[in-house]
């Protein structure tokens, strides 16, 4: 029995303590400076809104921990001595390991305004960092927003529930366009907008300005625009939560650099999650993975490794999801913001303009490369078989309404696609065959 | 969020909901001889007539001073015929004296005749009674005279008892004439002016929950939109929530077992009863219109709500259908007819009455409707429940038919996040529905058994009291006071989710042998726990989705709510082969593993 000592309860340290629980005996302590309890990270915006409350953000019941033998610790780990294979805990001691997981997550990125540092000017990551919100937010009349990625706009939503004014500071030409391609991006544009929010495209922030407090009065964008607030929310990203490493022996660069096994170049240590830098990026792949998606496969696969059974990180066909306001995003397999040389597509819109099907395939194999869905539901086994397969783009459209997970009743939209591909290869025309719906309960 | 518009909203449903309640007190009373003459024919009316004298010409300002004098008033008209008709205590005595002349104390039948001759109404009848209850005993020899005093004193005791529920007004009737007795009395404004009070009550609050409804949907765009559920009073078991449910659990307490107190609102009634069948409301035609109203008006609140759900708009709109035909009009329709004014979509066992003899009778006495009436029950709880359900999953029922999950998927709708999700509420749900089901199942044993046999005993124990406990428990405290009542505090499904018998029936049969399940999106979940907490069944719906599992829960009335704010199109509502229900839990995206 070996004891394991993770620091981080968030999603990737939590997944790896369950799954070592479940392969074996050892002792497991999970440190944390946040909060009591694993709670859910992407559910902060709802606990603001009012969709929920704190405890309803908890996926286990909190007699689960104690049930599962897996020891809770709440406090803040000030630096970890690898040679005598301990961690110090800010004023509250210190805790022995046989084996060490770094699951840290990150913070949010500052990049080094002047008046960052002021009261009422606030990153979103952490539980704390809600709470400041919800103290900075009480009563005012206007926040700006810097920085157009997906932590951006929740915030963007979570004030416009308190009928906050909005403001919102993009530095790229279209929302989130590094990532989205063009059109989705520009139907982001327009939905932001929808709600009344203020985008400011193609703007930075230059300087956050304080009033005789302390706290913030207003800003600065680039072009010299001072804008009266009261708050002004940095979303510019997040990057790992290391300084507290800064002193050890385990190597960090960005992130804690690890190989596919999330070794460290310190035995028996290991990092997962946001915080682990692979030394060599997977190919197609980031360098650090920062989703929840890939936190909860790191400690899965970590787990393994931990009970015997040396286990590679070796993720399927990537996939991904968000909400922009009332649009839901879906993407599956690697959709660029610009199709690369050897790729093609089949684009369709909605007339209203709040639903989107991206379907990329490559050029000269035809074979499916990705689909990104704005507004629509796909099915994550369909098109992971189909992506693993390699099917070919005639095989996906002529079989998409099997693809399709809408609620029952939606309007389906596979027939306009086939179209597009029909008046794309006119030698190659297909048919629509498939039921869904009501009657198809009789058919399969 | 058009402020102005709610602002004003609430502002005239606030007005329409206090003359509403004010209404309850907008009356005078005052007796009249006319009204009591409606009310029937025969002695216990004339003792009525003779015992309200008092109150004649009386105006009351209350009707709780009214009530308190007119069931006196009835106390006393029992009183004076029991007075009437008591056969004296005494009588025992002399009679085994007489019958003891000869030593042989052997009962005969003729010393009554002897000793109370009938020579008028009171002594037709006590001489009547008398033999009707010692015939057996009629030369049966005693051997002591204080044997046969003690045998003919219970008889006397017995016909005495009688009295109050053969001739006076038994507790049923008492009750409904006070009722009707209250009613008929009301004089003032409200009642020369029922229709500008109709309009002042229920117009202004259902013109202000439209002008209301109309500034929170009118320039937002459609989407998930809960914000504030779990700051706002009234939502989250804060003090508007309580006052709510108190004021509902109250209504129910009152609609069940004190309606006379509520004759004003059933007076407001009149008019609309009058349209639809021709006759004066009753307290159960003021139930049936504000369920009605209730699922109408908050059904059109949800689709505004779900506007951009096209699965929630028709299933709200098939609610809303259900209840106003199938609840409400058809069945006044019928008795307006004269038939049997039933509920075609209602299925025993929630219908827990349908095998009661009333029923029954009544039904075999009404030619061929009554007939199909009886098979068309019988057909939905055989064939109907299993078959539906093996293709739909009991959401059929639960969330697109039924008048109880009618009004809770409607007016119920924001109390929804109040369910307990916790595995001890689920252990707790387990066995309290499953009781209930047991329970009705014993009822309708037992008056299925007097029904046929005619006896009143099974095992010892009375049928009758197996009955109105069940009545009490179950149709009432837990159907009415609790399932609705307590929505602002336990959330919209109480009753559903707990107590109902079919609701465990349909569930039973979802859980085994159904094509029904919720599928989850391969990897997509991120445990945000919208699901769960939205669920109003309790279902920790999360559970499954964060570890891919399918969720096969006999609970899942198949709302869809779950699916509508998961932020991530991870749950879907089907219906498919019955192969891969049950799937293994897996998580798709790492090929590690
Ligand atoms: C607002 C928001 C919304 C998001 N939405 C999505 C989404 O929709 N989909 C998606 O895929 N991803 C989303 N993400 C990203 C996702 O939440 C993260 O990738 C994921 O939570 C990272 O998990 P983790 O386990 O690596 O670290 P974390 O969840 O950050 O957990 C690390 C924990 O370690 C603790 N810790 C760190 N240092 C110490 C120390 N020295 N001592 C003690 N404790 C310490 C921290 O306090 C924290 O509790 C979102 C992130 C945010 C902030
Ligand atoms: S709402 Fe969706 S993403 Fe959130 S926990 Fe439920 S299934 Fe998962």
């Amino acid at each position: 029995m070996k004891n394991i000592v993770i620091i981080g309860n968030g999603i990737s340290g939590i997944t790896a303590a369950r799954n070592i629980r479940k392969l074996s005996d050892h002792k497991i302590t999970v440190i944390s400076a946040e909060t009591d309890h694993f709670f859910s990270r992407t559910a902060l915006m709802y606990i603001y809104m009012g969709h929920m409350k704190y405890e309803h953000t908890k996926p286990y019941e909190d007699w689960f921990w104690e049930k599962n033998k897996i020891n809770l610790v709440r406090g803040l780990v000030s630096s970890v001595d690898t040679f005598q294979k301990k961690v110090h805990l800010k004023n509250t001691g210190e805790i022995e390991y046989d084996i060490l997981i770094l699951g840290v997550g990150s913070k949010p990125n500052k990049f080094g305004w002047p008046g960052q540092g002021l009261n009422g000017v606030q990153g979103m990551y952490s539980y704390q960092n809600l709470e400041n919100i919800e103290i900075y937010t009480k009563n005012i009349d206007h926040a700006v927003i810097v920085g157009g990625g997906l932590i951006g706009i929740e915030l963007a939503e979570m004030l416009l529930s308190r009928n906050i004014r909005v403001t919102f500071l993009v530095r790229e030409k279209s929302f989130w366009n590094i990532i989205l391609p063009p059109e989705e991006s520009e139907m982001i544009n327009r939905h932001i907008r929808e709600h009344h929010i203020d985008l400011r495209l193609e703007t930075e922030l230059k300087e956050i300005v304080s009033d005789n407090d302390g706290r913030v009065r207003a800003i600065i964008t680039g072009d010299g625009e001072e804008m009266l607030c009261q708050f002004v929310g940095l979303t510019a990203g997040v990057s790992p939560n290391i300084d507290f490493l800064k002193d050890s022996n385990i190597n960090v660069q960005r992130g804690i650099v690890v190989n596919k096994y999330f070794e460290t170049n310190i035995p028996d240590v290991y990092a997962i999650g946001d915080c682990a830098q692979f030394e060599t990026p997977l190919p197609d792949r980031r360098p650090i993975e920062q989703v929840w998606y890939t936190g909860r496969m790191h400690g899965e696969t970590l787990a393994r490794t931990i009970c015997g059974e040396k286990t590679a990180y070796k993720p399927g066909p990537w996939f991904n999801s968000a909400k922009f306001l009332d649009i839901e995003y879906q993407v599956y397999g690697i959709i660029n913001n610009h199709l690369k040389e050897d790729e093609d597509q089949i684009y369709w819109e909605h007339e209203n303009g709040k639903h989107a099907i991206r379907i990329v395939y490559n050029e000269s194999t035809l074979k499916l490369i990705g689909i990104n869905l704005m507004g629509v539901r796909y099915r994550h086994d369909v098109i992971d078989r189909w992506l693993k397969d390699g099917i070919e783009v005639k095989n996906v459209i002529s079989n998409l309404k099997k693809a399709n997970f809408d609620p029952e009743f939606y309007k389906e939209y596979e027939d306009e696609i086939m179209n597009i591909y029909n008046s794309k290869f006119p030698n190659d025309q297909l048919n629509s065959t498939s039921k869904r719906g009501l009657l198809a309960v009789f058919t399969n | 969020m058009n402020k102005y518009f709610t602002f004003t909203g609430l502002g005239i449903f606030i007005i329409g909901f206090f003359v509403f309640v004010g209404s309850l007190t907008m009356s005078d009373y005052q007796l009249s001889e006319i009204i009591i003459k409606d009310q029937g024919e025969g002695e216990k009316y004339t003792a009525l007539m003779e015992s309200s004298k008092s109150m004649m010409g009386v105006t009351y300002q209350s009707n709780i001073a009214f009530i308190n004098d007119l069931r006196t008033t009835i106390e006393n008209a029992n009183n004076s015929i029991i007075e009437k008709y008591s056969i004296s205590m005494d009588l025992a005595a002399k009679i085994s004296e007489r019958a003891g002349e000869d030593e042989k104390f052997i009962y005969k039948q003729s010393i009554i005749d002897e000793l109370l001759p009938a020579v008028d109404e009171a002594s037709t009848y006590q001489n009547k009674s008398l033999k009707d209850y010692t015939g057996w005993m009629e030369g049966k020899k005693y051997s002591t005279k204080e044997a046969l005093t003690k045998e003919l004193t219970g008889s006397i005791q017995s016909i005495n008892n009688a009295i109050s529920y053969q001739i006076a007004f038994d507790s049923y009737s008492a009750k409904n004439l006070v009722f009707s007795i209250t009613k008929a009395s009301s004089l003032g404004i409200l009642k020369g002016n029922l229709k500008l009070w109709l309009f002042l009550s229920f117009g202004l609050m259902i013109i202000g929950a439209f002008t209301y409804f109309y500034g929170t949907y009118s320039d937002v765009p459609a989407g998930i939109k809960n914000n504030q559920i779990f700051m706002d009073a009234i939502t989250n078991k804060g003090w508007l929530g309580v006052a709510l449910g108190t004021f509902m659990i109250a209504f129910y307490i009152f609609l069940y077992f004190y309606p006379e107190y509520l004759t004003n609102w059933v007076l407001l009634m009149d008019p609309i009863s009058y349209k639809l069948n021709g006759g004066p409301a009753s307290h159960w035609f003021l139930y049936g219109f504000l369920y009605t109203l209730a699922v109408g008006v908050m059904g059109i609140r949800m689709i505004l709500k779900y506007r951009h759900n096209t699965y929630q708009i028709i299933r709200t709109i098939s609610v809303i259908l259900f209840q106003t035909a199938f609840a409400f009009i058809i069945p006044e329709i019928l008795a307006a007819l004269n038939k049997p004014a039933i509920d075609f979509k209602n299925i025993w066992p929630l219908d827990y009455d349908f095998f009661y003899s009333y029923n029954l009778n009544e039904l075999m006495e009404s030619g061929f409707l009554g007939w199909f009436m009886l098979g068309w029950g019988l057909a939905l709880i055989i064939i109907a429940v299993p078959v539906i359900t093996y293709f739909f999953g009991k959401r059929w029922y639960c969330s697109w038919v039924c008048g109880c999950g009618g009004l809770a998927e409607t007016l119920g709708d924001p109390f929804r996040q109040l369910s307990n999700k916790s595995l001890k509420a689920w252990k707790i749900e387990r066995w309290m529905i499953y009781s209930v089901l047991i329970f009705a199942i014993i009822n309708t044993g037992a008056v299925l058994y007097t029904f046929f046999t005619g006896s009143y005993s099974l095992l010892g124990i009375s049928t009758e009291s197996i009955k109105t406990s069940y009545g009490f428990l179950i149709s009432s405290m837990f159907t009415g006071v609790i399932g609705t009542g307590f929505y602002p505090l336990m959330g919209n499904r109480v009753w559903c989710r707990f107590g109902c018998p079919l609701a465990a029936y349909l569930g039973i049969v979802q859980r085994f042998k159904s094509r029904f399940r919720i599928t989850t999106n391969g990897g997509q979940c991120i445990s945000c726990g919208n699901c769960s907490t939205y669920c109003e069944m309790g279902i920790d719906v999360r559970w499954y989705a964060q570890r891919g599992q399918n969720i096969v829960r006999s609970s899942c009335v198949g709302c869809g709510i779950c699916s509508a704010v998961c932020p991530r199109g991870v749950l879907r509502l089907e219906n498919g082969p019955e192969k891969d229900r049950l799937n293994v839990p897996e998580l798709i995206g790492n090929e590690s593993l």
